[in-house]
């Protein structure tokens, strides 16, 4: 690995004045189980390393059901698998958080991580999108939010600006009668990488079962996460039956872009993205209908 | 111009106070450093668990840390286990049960197993497996290591019971709501 500077500072105002007084030389570091690879292999070459875990805002997770969910950016996944009010009210997130690497790689990856990171693979990122999830940005000119299905350009590449840092992720009340789900291929049981992941967040009416909100998200099967809207605007306003998640799923397949690599053809992943959209609102609507 | 860092740590229960590169990971200031040389160096990818240690009471790859991170924490490694000469009942169950045949991985398997039964004294048979996922062995087949992990749970290793986290795997609830699904 080439030499590096560490820096740790311990608030917002100070963690970007240094990434902006560095620019592109700086990179931040939150559990690091990408970025230390990527240093290794000399993918990226950072001077500056700026540990963004001292940060104690970025480490925090607050929820009331009144105002949702604010998570923050170097909150390990597995903190967040482990936090019961999570795993009731957004499951969908915790099982994509519970997904990501061996228990060794959860108790240092992020969600924040796993978003800058910039992988179209993340398995996060669309649980993220189901959920209608903000992500407010810190940077020299002051604070942005921007909606984590507009926040990856390209692989690797993210709407963070040089001296920008992602701090939060703000995550909407659940609704009454919804929930959210998760689902992702891989050709083993455990520890690999999304062939395809698919991410739901389900509202519906109570006394027909109609579909009051929806939003799908598609991993690994475009540059970028994708946020299905046709699927989603099929959806809403009809009844959640057979019909109408058979539809979604082939409008969600129309919406992924994928290409043949060594984990599977562009062919086989439009196949998995029907399979699980369907089996993900299927899900999505059992627990929304458990959570009432 | 780079600078090393002083980094205030507690490694098997004793304060350290060390000089590294910033470059450095966990791993190699434990091995080089230190010469705490029980953790192994595998894929430096996080992929085998060779180098897992536990860091405030998580199993994480040593590999994918930097040294500097490691101030204030406190870190267990392979060589905290035993007491003296005593063997941690996990090290003793590894032996009875014939869990290591080459013995590299073995010091990572003892390291996982530890943070399990730290937080979750009664395993099943299945947590036990899902902890110990990311960990490779290419001698045993696993079976003798999940074999001594069992035992060492009968044998009440876990007798901190703080920190217990729920172990229901949302893989399961999946898995039971599709089966209803199908019903």
């Amino acid at each position: 690995m080439h030499a590096i500077n560490y820096e740790s500072p311990k608030t917002i105002d100070e963690a970007v004045k240094l990434l902006a007084a560095h620019g592109e030389k700086a990179r931040p570091l939150s559990g690091g189980t990408d970025l230390l690879i990527q240093l290794r292999a000399g993918t990226r070459r950072p001077d500056f390393v700026v540990d963004i875990k001292h940060i104690a805002d970025l480490c925090k997770i607050s929820f009331s059901a009144q105002h949702g969910l604010s998570l923050g950016a170097a909150v390990p996944c597995l903190e967040i698998h482990e936090n019961p009010h999570l795993r009731r009210h957004y499951p969908g997130l915790t099982e994509a958080a519970h997904l990501i690497g061996s228990l060794q790689i959860q108790s240092r990856a992020t969600v924040g991580g796993n978003l800058c990171n910039g992988s179209p693979a993340a398995d996060t990122t669309p649980a993220l999108i189901a959920l209608g999830a903000m992500a407010r940005i810190a940077g020299p000119g002051g604070e942005r939010t921007v909606p984590v299905e507009g926040f990856c350009l390209s692989p690797g590449r993210t709407v963070l600006k040089p001296g920008e840092l992602l701090v939060e992720f703000q995550i909407p009340a659940p609704a009454k009668y919804s929930s959210d789900a998760y689902l992702r291929f891989i050709p083993r049981n455990e520890m690999d990488i999304a062939v395809v992941g698919v991410g739901v967040a389900l509202t519906l009416d109570p006394a027909n079962d109609h579909v009051v909100a929806a939003r799908i998200a598609l991993g690994a099967v475009g540059p970028t996460p994708i946020f299905a809207t046709q699927a989603v605007q099929a959806l809403v306003g009809k009844k959640l039956d057979d019909a109408a998640i058979a539809n979604a799923g082939t409008l969600a397949i129309a919406a992924a872009t994928p290409i043949d690599d060594m984990r599977g053809t562009a062919e086989y992943r439009r196949h998995v993205v029907g399979v699980l959209t369907r089996r993900a609102l299927a899900i999505a609507a059992t627990r929304a209908k458990a959570s009432a | 111009m780079v600078h090393k860092v002083i980094v205030e740590t507690t490694i098997n229960g004793d304060p350290v106070e060390l000089l590294c590169e910033p470059r450095q990971s966990l791993l190699e200031v434990l091995r080089d450093e230190l010469d705490l040389t029980g953790s192994k160096e595998g894929c430096l990818t996080g992929d085998c668990g060779a180098c897992t240690v536990i860091v405030d009471g998580r199993a994480v790859c040593s590999c994918l840390m930097l040294g500097a991170e490691a101030a204030g924490k406190h870190i267990t490694t392979v060589e905290g286990l035993a007491n003296g000469a005593t063997l941690h009942v996990l090290q003793q169950k590894f032996l009875e049960h014939a869990s290591l045949q080459c013995g590299i991985c073995t010091p990572g398997f003892l390291m996982s197993a530890k943070a399990l039964l730290d937080h979750n004294p009664n395993p099943t048979e299945g947590e036990i497996r899902y902890a110990l996922a990311g960990n490779l062995c290419r001698c045993t087949g696993y079976d003798k290591i999940v074999k001594a992990v069992v035992d060492a749970a009968r044998h009440g290793v876990g007798a901190s019971q703080h920190g217990k986290v729920p172990t229901e795997s949302t893989a399961e609830v999946t898995r039971d709501i599709l089966e209803r699904e199908k019903r």
